[in-house]
């Protein structure tokens, strides 16, 4: 079980939060105009990757605060951890 | 009948002899036993019959690899499958029974297996049980299950506690042996908060038998002393009777303590029985120690072949020989140790059979000195004796072949040691990397997780002042790592026993001149045939492996047999044992008793009960509740012994024909306030929100992004930057998150708030062409004309004296109001509107005939029509949809997928005899008769009887249905009278009940 550390509230047990899924998918200003390919991609397609991802946690158990975390999908090392809508900082190495 | 009491030694109370029984007989031990030791110095050998074969099969360890000696415990409640007596505690009065032995120990029929045994080789379930049709669930399947019995689960509720602890710490350590409380002492020391926790009743694990000194103390002492000094410290826990089941991220383990096992079964009121230990450490050190291994040699699993290390522990720390004549067989030092041992307890070996060429020279000196003849470069070739070993042949080994002469040894006891796994088992589950140790042959931990660190056995030092250093640097690391000091204290000074001289010999089992079973899994009977035929019909994952021949799927996971299982499949595939790998380790490490994973998580507190602030009349009234999410509803209020469908069907009546009222507390409210909530709203519900005035109300249903529907509601406008949003019942936390989702990560520039207000607020529902008149005795004052108050608004009003929100909303098609005050209030307007009601004859109704009633009308039910594949056309709102505005979901209802015309479509169906009543989820096809496969055209959501149309109806989505109003479908049913059936209805307009909406007003 990870303890995640929360921007707000400092580490907390996982059990607290929701995942929310692959960050930074940023909703289209108008879906309208978006080809049937396009939308489908931003509603279905998610990045599954084996290592450094950046996704989403709702503290519902506690603050009820999203933020983004940066972690590692095989050994759950996190590198990580901003409020939404901060730049998303680099994966480990990755250049900045 | 071999084992018994030494006269002197162990660790056992010879004062306090303690009665127990097995089997239906009585025996007795001493206080200090387990039940092993004590059945074993009873000279009981045969503990239970084996898996497959229904082979005779003894006591084989001393700990949790115990594959065999598994006893049902106690009786009644108390009762507990599948322990393992290696493992219990003996108390004055215990009962055990042995699992597998169906009809008894002593006779058994399923012995007749091992003469069937060609039809129960690997894959045995896959291939021998094909035929013919239904035999599998009338004949072979409970046959199977009654002989492959592993005890029985006990058939009433658990009487004992059980609780759960949360500890933070700096360190936890597993295992108190050596490795453990050198590394808790060195850690300890530096005052860092350390949890240790050990398996066993007294800390030492290996050191309670050895003969080796420690800072000049006998080893068990010196861990006595070392495990009370640690205990007297404010900053450690020291656990005993713990097992740690599971390592998992971030420093997370789990441990189930053992608190009262070793008592009488209730001997201990009010006290938990085990207690399920949540340890966050930011450090942890494994040192859990080794298990040996087994020899593989036909007829391996006769009574009376035990782990050599298990004969050890049994006469010097509990005073009991497992044998008169015992033999050893080894392929390294270690059996040298325990026959040494064995030999001063006053019980010489016949011999040690030592199946490298040359034996390690001061050890077998030191036998020879005692009389012992040691047979070097030999191995086993057949066990005789089958309820109980009565000798061995052994013969001359060349490779993994026999040459020269067979000689037999009379015995009694066959002690047996194949070199020693370290138990990664922990390591493994947190993804520690594991590689092949050939001077051991074995795997070993090599990259570890960060935090992560392992000492002694368990990292693959096997030497007793290895185990020491090993445990104290790691210790000093992690007070190190804690605190930034260490090296306060030296290392332990050990005075060693025998060390190991000679290496050991791998060894796998003989390629041929033998004759008989030689097993791999005692549990499940998997021999190392089995393995190789695994290998030749194309299994070469060692996974796949697994699954197929079962080695390594009983309580004891392969504890034994694991890595004898690779060794022989990667022999048989000639690839390096690294390469084949483990199978993956998972926990729980030994199994736990639900009891305890639950905790005080039983019965009442299971799940948090919420009940309205109207609840007490509910029950007061006889209601028959339902659970709608962790609400208790109404589902129906049946008067004199009613039936569920004689009430609902006077509910009903009463709804239509007068007034009925209902608790409609439960529905998720959520108020949304600040100047961009008009906005914010709008994105949200596929209809206009923005231009709802204030005093207004309207139904709104939302989307997911993907199109289909969420949830819905009703949306009041309390002020211009103020709404009161329900939800359905079960959804109220769904929508809030989904709003703060929305708030927070896209749209944080709006100003608003959403708060949840579903507790604040009691509803009382009345509905009914007589509701206006009830309303009018309650504040006579009130224009509640139609003209005055519409339908579809809401006003703050007084009602009974109570400040009351009244809306003219209506879920049932009649005039209705909806009455809401605040929480504390919701019984005395219950009372004052039932008061009010009772010259119109105002009937209390449940959810069920809420839900006939909105069936009637065709008003959708989230979750009953809808179940995430739904969008609000397939539904017929398109006229709801509005066509200005971009909301959640709308660009997905003009998808391909989406705008097909064939999409299943919410009707009504009318069954042709209106009597018959569809089940819900039945599936809908086309043609009368059945046949299979036939294509499915789909299925019933709702179905009810109604008393205002006098026949059933049910909901339903169908393929294309708004096209096909008036054909006919057919529902396949099964009735147990009547077998199977076709039930044949007819699709009809959704809304089947006052389709003009005239009673809407009264």
């Amino acid at each position: 079980m990870l303890l995640i550390p929360c921007p707000w509230c400092g580490r907390r047990e996982e059990t607290e939060f929701a995942n929310g899924g692959e960050a930074h998918i940023a909703r289209p200003a108008d879906p309208a105009a978006l080809s049937q390919e396009e939308w489908a991609a931003y509603v279905f397609l998610r990045d599954n990757p084996k290592g450094w991802m950046r996704e989403r946690w709702f503290h519902a158990h506690g603050c009820r605060r999203w933020f983004n975390l940066v972690r590692h999908t095989v050994t759950h090392e996190i590198a990580a951890a901003y409020p939404p809508g901060a730049p998303p900082p680099p994966l480990p190495g990755e250049a900045a | 009948m071999t084992g018994y009491r030494l006269p002197a030694g162990g660790a056992v109370d010879r004062t306090r002899p303690l009665g127990f029984t097995f089997d239906g007989r009585d025996r007795s031990g001493f206080a200090g036993d387990t039940l092993a030791s004590a059945l074993i110095a009873a000279g009981v050998r045969v503990v239970g019959r084996s898996f497959k074969y229904h082979r005779p099969r003894g006591i084989y360890s001393a700990g949790p690899e115990e594959p065999s000696a598994l006893v049902q415990l106690g009786r009644g409640p108390w009762s507990e499958p599948n322990v393992r007596a290696t493992q219990v505690d003996l108390y004055a009065g215990l009962e055990a029974s042995p699992v597998n032995v169906w009809p008894s120990l002593r006779f058994d029929a399923g012995a007749i297996n091992q003469f069937l045994s060609p039809l129960l080789v690997a894959g045995f379930y896959y291939k021998t049980f094909l035929g013919p049709r239904g035999w599998w669930r009338r004949v072979y399947e409970p046959a199977i299950r009654r002989m492959a019995g592993m005890g029985k689960a006990p058939d009433e509720p658990d009487p004992d506690l059980y609780d759960h602890a949360h500890v933070h710490a700096d360190l936890l350590v597993v295992g108190a042996g050596p490795a453990g409380l050198a590394a808790a002492r060195a850690a300890a020391a530096a005052g860092i908060r350390v949890v240790l926790a050990d398996d066993g009743a007294q800390a030492g694990g290996d050191l309670l038998t050895s003969s080796a000194t420690i800072e000049g103390r006998p080893g068990a002492a010196w861990a006595a002393e070392t495990a009370a000094a640690l205990g007297a410290m404010s900053d450690v826990t020291v656990l005993s009777r713990t097992t740690v089941l599971g390592l998992y991220d971030h420093g997370y383990a789990v441990a189930v303590e053992r608190r009262t096992d070793h008592r009488p079964p209730g001997a201990c009121p009010g006290h938990a029985r085990q207690r399920v230990w949540h340890v966050r450490a930011a450090r942890t050190i494994v040192a859990a120690g080794s298990h040996e291994r087994p020899l593989l040699f036909a007829g391996n699993d006769r009574p009376g072949v035990m782990l050599s290390g298990a004969v050890r522990t049994y006469a010097r720390r509990f005073g009991v020989a497992c044998g008169r004549s015992p033999v050893f067989v080894t392929n390294n030092d270690s059996a040298y140790v325990a026959a040494i041992a064995l030999a001063d307890a006053g019980v010489p070996p016949v011999a040690l059979v030592d199946l490298r060429p040359v034996p390690p020279p001061a050890a077998s000196k030191a036998l020879a000195d005692r009389g012992v003849e040691i047979l070097a470069g030999r191995v086993p070739v057949a066990v005789h004796g089958r309820a109980g070993v009565r000798g061995i042949d052994v013969r001359a080994l060349d490779g993994d072949r026999t040459t020269g002469s067979l000689r037999r040894l009379e015995c009694d006891l066959v002690a047996v040691s194949g070199g020693w796994n370290p138990a990664v088992h922990l390591l493994g589950q947190l993804r520690a990397g594991l590689t092949w140790d050939e001077a051991h042959a074995t795997f070993r931990p090599e990259t570890l997780p960060a935090g992560l660190a392992v000492a002694g056995a368990a990292g693959g030092t096997f030497s007793l002042a290895g185990c020491i250093a090993a445990g104290h640097a790691a210790g000093e690391d992690a007070s190190a790592a804690a605190r930034g000091r260490g090296g306060r204290r030296p290392v332990p000074a050990t005075a060693p026993e025998e060390e190991a001289e000679t290496p050991l010999l791998p060894f796998w089992g003989l390629s041929q001149g033998s004759r008989g079973k030689a097993f791999v899994d005692l549990q499940n009977d998997v021999t190392a045939a089995d393995i190789a035929l695994a290998a030749r019909e194309g299994f070469h994952s060692v996974e796949h492996v697994k699954r197929y021949t079962t080695s390594g799927m009983g309580t004891d996971q392969g504890k034994l047999g694991n890595v004898t299982t690779v060794a022989l499949l990667s022999r048989a595939l000639a690839r390096p044992m690294g390469e084949t790998g483990t199978t993956t380790y998972r926990a729980p490490y030994v199994p736990v008793a639900y009891g305890a994973l639950a905790g005080r998580h039983v019965g009442a507190l299971f799940d948090p009960e919420r009940i309205t602030p109207i609840h007490a009349r509910h029950v007061a009234a006889h209601a028959v509740f339902e659970n709608v999410g962790q609400w208790k509803r109404p589902h129906y209020f049946p008067r004199n012994a009613e039936d569920m469908a004689r009430a609902v069907e006077r509910e009903c009546r009463a709804v239509r024909g007068a007034v009925g009222m209902m608790d409609a507390s439960t529905l998720g409210k959520i108020e949304v306030r600040g100047p961009d909530a008009a906005r914010f709203l709008d994105r949200f519900y596929v209809n206009p929100i923005a231009s709802l005035v204030v005093g207004a109300c309207r139904y709104g249903v939302m989307c997911r992004e993907d199109g289909m529907v969420f949830d819905d509601g009703v949306v009041m406008r309390l002020a211009p930057d103020r709404f009161f949003v329900t939800t359905t019942t079960g959804g109220a936390a769904r929508v809030l998150d989904w709003f703060e989702e929305w708030h927070q990560t896209e749209w944080p520039e709006l100003k608003v708030f959403s708060t949840s207000v579903t507790e604040q607020w009691a509803t009382v529902a009345v509905a009914g062409p007589r509701s206006r008149d009830v309303l009018a005795r309650l504040m006579p004052e009130a224009d509640l004309s139609a003209a005055a108050f519409a339908f579809m608004t809401f006003r703050d009003v007084t009602v009974a004296g109570m400040p009351a929100r009244l809306a003219r909303v209506s879920f049932s098609g009649e005039l209705a109001f909806e009455i809401s005050v605040e929480g504390t209030l919701g019984e005395a307007m219950w009372d004052a509107v039932a008061e009010a009601g009772a010259p119109f004859g105002i009937t209390p109704y449940g959810t069920e005939a809420m839900h006939v009633l909105r069936a009637e009308k065709g008003f959708f039910m989230v979750g009953h029509e809808t179940d995430g594949t739904v969008t609000p056309i397939d539904l017929g709102l398109e006229r709801m949809v509005a066509k200005r505005k971009d909301f959640l979901g709308k660009r997905s209802l003009s998808r391909d997928d989406t705008a097909r015309s064939d999409r299943k479509q919410l009707v009504a169906l009318l069954p042709d005899d209106p009597g018959t009543l569809l089940d819900e989820g039945a599936q809908l096809v086309d043609e009368a008769v059945l046949r299979t496969p036939m294509p499915m055209v789909g299925h019933v959501t709702s179905s009810y009887r109604s008393a205002a149309l006098g026949r059933t109806f049910a909901l339903a989505l169908i393929r294309n249905g708004r096209a096909r109003i008036g054909e006919r479908v057919y529902a396949p049913l099964v009735r147990p009278a009547a077998g199977e059936m076709m039930v044949s209805a007819v699709i009809a307009e959704p809304v089947l009940y006052d389709p003009s909406g005239a009673r809407r007003d009264g």
